[in-house]
Parts: structure tokens; C-alpha cells; sequence
């Protein structure tokens, strides 16, 4: 059984709490609050007014750039006012606030439940379609699909990765879309092959999933070019560039993007987005989150439109449980805590992960005693003691020169230190510093 | 004997070649330079600390030399006393300066700004301010980790473990800019000192709306414009919902800080104001003695 071939750690996946819970509608909120950024790049422009009447999939923000992505109402209402609003962090974002009256959807969004296969449209008015409906990647890097979908001049897509991997412990949303919607996301990865115009698609799924794997093979086995490729365990498989090593062998140059050796990776449920956009002409308004824990009353895989406050998801899991230490927005390998559920649901969050106090403390770190292991575990090939020590002392133009731009933040270093020192901390600062030195460098040229 | 005598020979004049093509080489190849900067140099302090904008005290001298008028160089560790020598070695006259020093302007002491999460992860303010908004909700004031403290290179700024913020040791502090780089949030300022180190400071940054701003901490300023008002001087201004005194204007007239209703605004070492008992007479003589000076 393949995997991606550098670096790795297997932390243990903790699914059996949210696994094989079918996914249940979460009940609209009385008052929605749509962030304004839900995605990597330009801020989305507020098209909509105060005291205007939305219905849901209505347009109410426009993309601030190509790099952007619209965003639709997912409620209907009135709309109350254009302000900012607190996210999971403290932080001040713009946000739409609407009122919630009713369910009223727009007349053209088809909401029956039957899977329409047939595709006869244009690669070009695909990626329209999808670019219209503000699809991103709902893998948590929220990047528009859109831009994935038209390679730069001179580049050709070969073939289309289909990321059900979903190696992020506790998290299953992923799981439970492939399982109840599996059609559904083999309609899409032939939609997006047409748009690609490529004849190839593989679809990476961890065997702990087997039912999964099973459902896809069955379907693929119906679909021409499509295949399904079981992965084994490690952690993090669902990286772009891992996964690409894993299901095709190829490797990404540094600091190169997937295109470069001829992959376009897409997650499930962002496909799952671009059926909806498609062939039911429904934009993205909602998703699927995990909310689990060791002591979350009713862990489960929930759909969720966004601007529900996050306390009313919860709320819908049995409450935020007594012993808990940290709320994880996400997996606990790559989410980070959260200091304030009252934030609302967006594209963003993948799902909610509550930590009891004993296991959500961070150990007090020690001395490093150079024995390499977060060198082996680094998945990009990296030297992370290094990079974080660079770090400590500001040693910006070094940690250039040995590719911290090249660091996924996927945790593999913190969680294999057998001292607990906080490397990823380190480095993901250097990189954010490096990262702004980098683009000043270029804005002088 | 002979032996002695050839080995003398040929090394004595291999010597003597070797030291007159050392001597050519450098006669040739001598690199002009002023002496002047070794005599700056001498002057200059030698902490090499970069608080006057260039990589070193050498670097600094060098400037100053090729540099036609000392203005805008300045050595704020030595001063204006050094700039003087400096102006003297090169014959011309120092730009006056007043001395400078840094603020914190954040007085969010633990009493006031309640927690509302805990942090466990690294103790650096860079890294907490790039994660979230702090262990307190005010988003704009001291994350308390201490990287001005690791900045400074004079240990001229400390943390105080009873208000959880820096506090700048007046005697040690250079006013160098270390500090105001390290810190994140922006909230160390250097400010001109001020005549006997009086100043005012409106200790807050917080460009939230005055009732959140409250809300995370007491003594925010809410942006109210009280002060402002009362300012005879046109000193104090508020913009984004946070009042700024400009120290090139205030005449340390402390009206501002009366009025301030959440007590943001802060007058540093004054000698304290009108005694509620009027017990000493030295003590009330005090205020119109400070109007005098601040007249001259």
C-alpha cells in the first residue's frame, strides 16, 4: 500500500467518536453573521444594503480580486447592518448581519435530492460556475477553486487528485460525505475533469476507511479514468504535496505549486461544493463540520450554513462539556484553539474539537538534545530544530536560505519532539516574517 | 662558523626584502581616511546599540564626518553633551535636541483587564500577537511576554509582576528604539522626556469604541474627547477613537489628566498634586513653582 515517502508521524486517529454519525442538518439561527472573509486572498466587497431583503444563495458579497471568492446569503432575511465582528481569535473582521426570516431559497437553486450525472457544459463555463458560486477548498487552506481550475499559460493539468484522505485525527466529516454523498463527488470529479480537459483522476482515501474505499471503488469502477488509490496511514497525507508523492510519485519542487508536475488537488467536499454549484445551481452556503471530543454528549458530523453562530452548533452536540481545557477550530494537528464559539460558521472551519483540561495542557518544554527525530518526521524535508532556533534569534535571511517557505505547518516536529519544544511555534513565526521580507524584496523590483 | 654566518645573510636580507615590499605595497595601496572618524569614534559611546538609525557607532561616524551639518544625526545614548564634542571635533554646531525616552503606553495592569483565556504556548509576544488577541480581550494592549525586555540592550526596561507590564528604568534608558521595534502591538513610543522628566502620556493605544474598550480594560481611553477640549494648547488629538498628546506642544499644564474619566491619561513625575490637607505650606508653594518653570 503507497504513502508519500518523506517524513510522516502517526498520531492516533481518534475517529470512533464522530465515525459513521449520518450528517444532521443544523437549525438555522435567528440572526446570521456572514464574515466578509472566508477565504486566502482579497477580502470579499459587500454588494448588499442595509434593510434589504436576501433570499438564500443570493449574491451578497462580491470577490475583491481574481484571488477571491463571492459569497452567497445562506439564510434569507433582512438584512440589519454591514460591521465587524469578533472571530475565533479576538480579532475584528467585516461581517454582513441579517436578520433570519424564514427558508425562502432562490427559484433557480434546485433542492431535490435526485443526482443529476449529465454534464454537457463548456470547460470555460464550468470554472465560471464554480467561480460564481465562491467555491474554496474546504480542506482548511480555503484557497478558490476557481484558480486551482485555470493552470498559468504554458502549464497542462495531466491529471486530478481527489483528496478523501482526511488524515487530521478526530475529524470525519470528510468520511461520512464519501459514504452518503458518494455519487454525488463522482459526478463532480468527472465535472472537473471536463473542466480540466484531463482523462485522469485519482481518488487517495486512508484505509481507515474502508467502507469508504469500498463505496468509491464501486463507483469508480462505473466511471472511466477514475480510480481509487487506498493510502496508508500517516499523518499528513492530506497535504497537497503529499499526497501528490503518495498517489502519483511525483514530487513538488520547492516552493513550486502542484501544477508544475501536472496535479490539480481537490478535496471531497470541495468537490462535493462544485456538484452542488454545477448541477443543482447551488452556491456554497453551508458545509459539513465534525464537532467531537472524548466527552461531547452527541459527537457528530454536522451540515451547517454558514453565519450559525458556533455556540448554537454546539448547543446542537449536547454543549460545550465540563472538563473541557481547549476548543480546537479544526483538527488537532493543524486547528488552533479558540478563545470565543460565539464566531460563526464559515467556509474556514472544518470542525470542532473539544479537549479535556488533562489533555489539552502543553508540556513544559526542555533542552533539545539533538537526536534528530523532527528532522526524520518533517514531511517537506526540512531541519526544524534548526529553523526554530534561527527563529529564536532572528536569523531571517538563514531561515530564507534553508526554505522555512517550504514549511506546511502541519505539527509533525512539535509532535514527535520527545523534549516538547515548541519548534512549529517558532518557525511558523519565522515564516510569517520572512514570508513579509520576501514580498517587500519583491515590491521593490 | 660559516654556516652560521650564510644562514645570518640569507635570512637577513630575505628580511630586509620582505619588510621594503611590505612597506611599497603599503605606501601604494594606503586607503585615504579621514582621521577625524577614528577622533568621532573615540567620542562616541561605543554601545553599538543602532539607536541612531546606523549599524554601528563606526558607521555613525562616518556619517557624521561626510555630512556637511550635524542635523538629524543624533547619538541618543550620549546626547546632545556628545553631539556637542562631536561638533566640536568637526567644527560645526549640534542640532539641539531634547532628550528622549521610551513610553509604554499601555496601563492595563492585572487589576483592571480581567483574563479571559489562558495562554500556554511560547513566551514571546510575536508569536502570541500573530495567534490571537491575548489572554485579556484588548486587543491592542501589552501581551506582558516580555520581548521589549529581550530587546533592550541597556536592561533599561523591566517587567513588573504585580501590573504584568514593562516599566522603563528613566536613569538607564537611552531611548535607542530597540524596545518600540521589538514590541508587536506598537505601543512603546519614544517620547521627549520632558524638563525634569515631566511628561503626560495618555497610556492607551485602544482604537476600539470607547464602550468595548471599556469593556476589556478600565482604564482605556475611550476616546471621548474630554481632554482635547480642555487643552488650551491644541495638543491633544483624538483620532480612531484614541487621544494622543503631541509633547511638542503640551505645556504640562495637567488639566487633561482631571478630566479624563477613566484616568488614561497619565502625568509622570510630577511632585504630587495639591495635598487634600493643606498641612505643609512648603507643599502648596509647589504648583506655582512648577508654572515658572515651565513659563522659562
Amino acid at each position: 500500500m503507497k504513502t508519500f515517502r518523506i517524513g510522516g508521524v502517526h498520531p492516533h486517529d481518534n475517529k470512533i467518536y464522530s465515525a459513521h454519525q449520518p450528517i444532521r442538518e443544523c437549525p438555522l439561527p435567528d440572526k446570521a453573521i456572514i464574515p466578509l472573509v472566508q477565504h486566502i486572498g482579497a477580502p470579499a466587497q459587500a454588494v448588499v444594503e442595509k434593510g434589504q431583503k436576501v433570499k438564500v444563495g443570493e449574491l451578497i458579497a462580491k470577490a475583491g480580486g481574481f484571488v477571491s471568492a463571492n459569497i452567497h446569503s445562506p439564510v434569507s432575511g433582512t438584512v440589519t447592518k454591514i460591521d465587524v465582528t469578533s472571530d475565533a481569535w479576538g480579532m475584528k473582521m467585516p461581517a454582513i448581519f441579517i436578520d433570519v426570516e424564514g427558508d425562502e431559497w432562490l427559484e433557480s437553486i434546485d433542492r431535490s435530492t435526485d443526482v443529476i450525472r449529465e454534464c454537457s457544459l463548456e470547460p470555460k463555463e464550468i470554472i465560471n460556475c464554480i467561480q460564481e458560486a465562491g467555491i474554496v477548498g474546504l480542506g482548511g487552506a480555503c484557497f478558490p477553486t476557481h484558480v486551482k481550475l485555470m493552470p498559468p499559460p504554458g502549464k497542462k493539468a495531466e491529471v486530478l487528485i481527489v483528496n478523501g484522505v482526511e488524515c487530521e485525527p478526530y475529524l470525519t466529516c470528510d468520511h461520512q460525505l464519501m459514504l452518503e454523498h458518494g455519487e454525488e463527488i463522482m459526478t463532480g470529479i468527472q465535472i472537473l475533469m471536463r473542466a480540466l480537459g484531463i482523462q485522469k483522476a485519482v481518488i487517495g482515501i486512508e484505509k481507515n476507511k474502508p467502507d469508504a474505499i469500498a463505496r468509491m471503488k464501486e463507483l469508480a469502477s462505473r466511471t472511466l479514468g477514475v480510480e481509487v488509490q487506498p493510502l496508508r496511514l500517516k499523518y499528513p497525507q492530506g497535504g497537497e504535496k503529499q499526497l501528490i508523492d503518495a498517489c502519483i510519485r511525483r514530487q513538488v519542487p520547492s516552493g513550486a505549486l502542484p501544477i508544475e508536475v501536472g496535479a490539480v488537488v481537490d478535496n471531497v467536499a470541495t468537490i462535493y461544493a462544485v456538484y452542488e454549484a454545477v448541477q443543482k445551481h447551488k452556491p456554497l452556503i453551508s458545509r459539513v463540520m465534525t464537532v467531537t471530543g472524548k466527552s461531547v454528549e452527541k459527537p457528530g458530523n454536522y451540515s451547517v450554513r454558514f453565519g450559525t453562530p458556533l455556540t448554537q452548533v454546539v448547543a446542537e452536540a449536547g454543549g460545550v462539556p465540563e472538563d473541557t481545557g481547549k476548543i480546537i477550530g479544526g483538527g488537532p494537528m493543524m486547528g488552533r484553539a479558540m478563545n470565543n464559539i460565539d464566531m460563526p460558521a464559515n467556509k474556514r472551519v472544518s470542525g470542532l474539537l473539544f479537549l479535556p483540561e488533562a489533555e489539552s495542557r502543553r508540556t513544559e518544554p526542555e533542552n533539545c538534545i539533538r537526536c534528530g527525530k523532527c528532522v526524520d518526521a518533517c514531511p517537506m524535508g526540512l531541519e526544524p530544530y534548526l529553523l526554530s532556533k534561527q527563529a529564536e534569534k532572528k536569523m531571517w535571511d538563514e531561515m530564507e536560505q534553508h526554505d522555512v517557505m517550504d514549511c506546511i505547518d502541519c505539527g509533525c516536529c512539535l509532535f514527535t519532539c520527545p523534549s516538547h519544544r515548541p519548534l512549529l511555534d517558532y518557525i511558523r513565526m519565522g515564516k510569517a516574517t520572512v514570508g513579509g521580507i520576501i514580498r517587500a524584496r519583491a515590491a521593490k523590483k | 662558523m660559516n654556516l652560521i654566518v650564510i644562514s645570518l645573510l640569507v635570512l637577513g636580507i630575505t628580511g630586509c626584502a620582505a619588510a621594503l615590499l611590505l612597506y611599497l605595497t603599503a605606501r601604494k595601496f594606503k586607503v585615504e581616511e579621514d582621521p577625524r572618524i577614528d577622533e568621532v569614534q573615540e567620542v562616541l559611546p561605543g554601545a553599538n546599540c543602532g539607536g541612531c538609525g546606523f549599524a554601528g557607532c563606526r558607521a555613525l561616524a562616518e556619517a557624521c564626518v561626510k555630512s556637511d551639518s550635524l542635523d538629524g544625526l543624533l547619538c541618543p545614548v550620549g546626547g546632545a553633551p556628545v553631539m556637542e564634542k562631536v561638533g566640536a571635533i568637526l567644527g560645526m554646531t549640534a542640532a539641539a535636541s531634547d532628550p528622549k525616552i521610551a513610553v509604554v503606553r499601555c496601563n492595563g495592569v492585572c487589576a483592571a483587564r480581567p483574563k479571559t483565556s489562558e495562554y500556554d504556548g511560547v513566551k514571546n509576544c510575536r508569536i502570541l500577537h500573530s495567534l490571537y488577541v491575548g489572554e485579556t480581550a484588548c486587543p491592542f494592549g501589552c501581551l506582558g511576554c516580555g520581548d521589549c525586555v529581550a530587546a533592550c540592550p541597556f536592561d533599561a526596561i523591566h517587567m513588573n509582576a504585580e501590573t504584568g507590564l514593562p516599566e522603563v528604568d528613566e536613569e538607564k534608558c537611552v531611548a535607542c528604539g530597540k524596545c518600540a521595534q521589538a514590541c508587536p502591538r506598537g505601543i512603546i513610543e519614544l517620547r521627549k522626556k520632558g524638563p525634569k522628566g515631566r511628561r503626560m502620556v495618555v497610556e492607551c493605544v485602544n482604537k476600539d469604541k470607547g464602550a468595548v474598550a471599556r469593556k476589556a480594560c478600565l482604564n482605556a481611553c475611550i476616546g471621548c474627547g474630554k481632554c482635547q477640549k480642555e487643552c488650551s494648547f491644541e495638543a491633544i488629538t483624538v483620532e480612531n477613537n484614541v487621544a494622543y498628546i503631541d509633547s511638542e506642544k503640551c505645556r504640562l499644564c495637567r488639566k487633561c489628566e482631571g478630566v479624563c474619566p477613566t484616568g488614561a491619561i497619565h502625568a509622570v513625575n510630577f511632585p504630587p498634586k495639591k495635598p487634600a490637607a493643606p498641612a505643609a505650606e512648603g507643599q502648596q508653594t509647589q504648583p506655582t513653582a512648577q508654572k515658572e518653570e515651565v513659563q522659562a
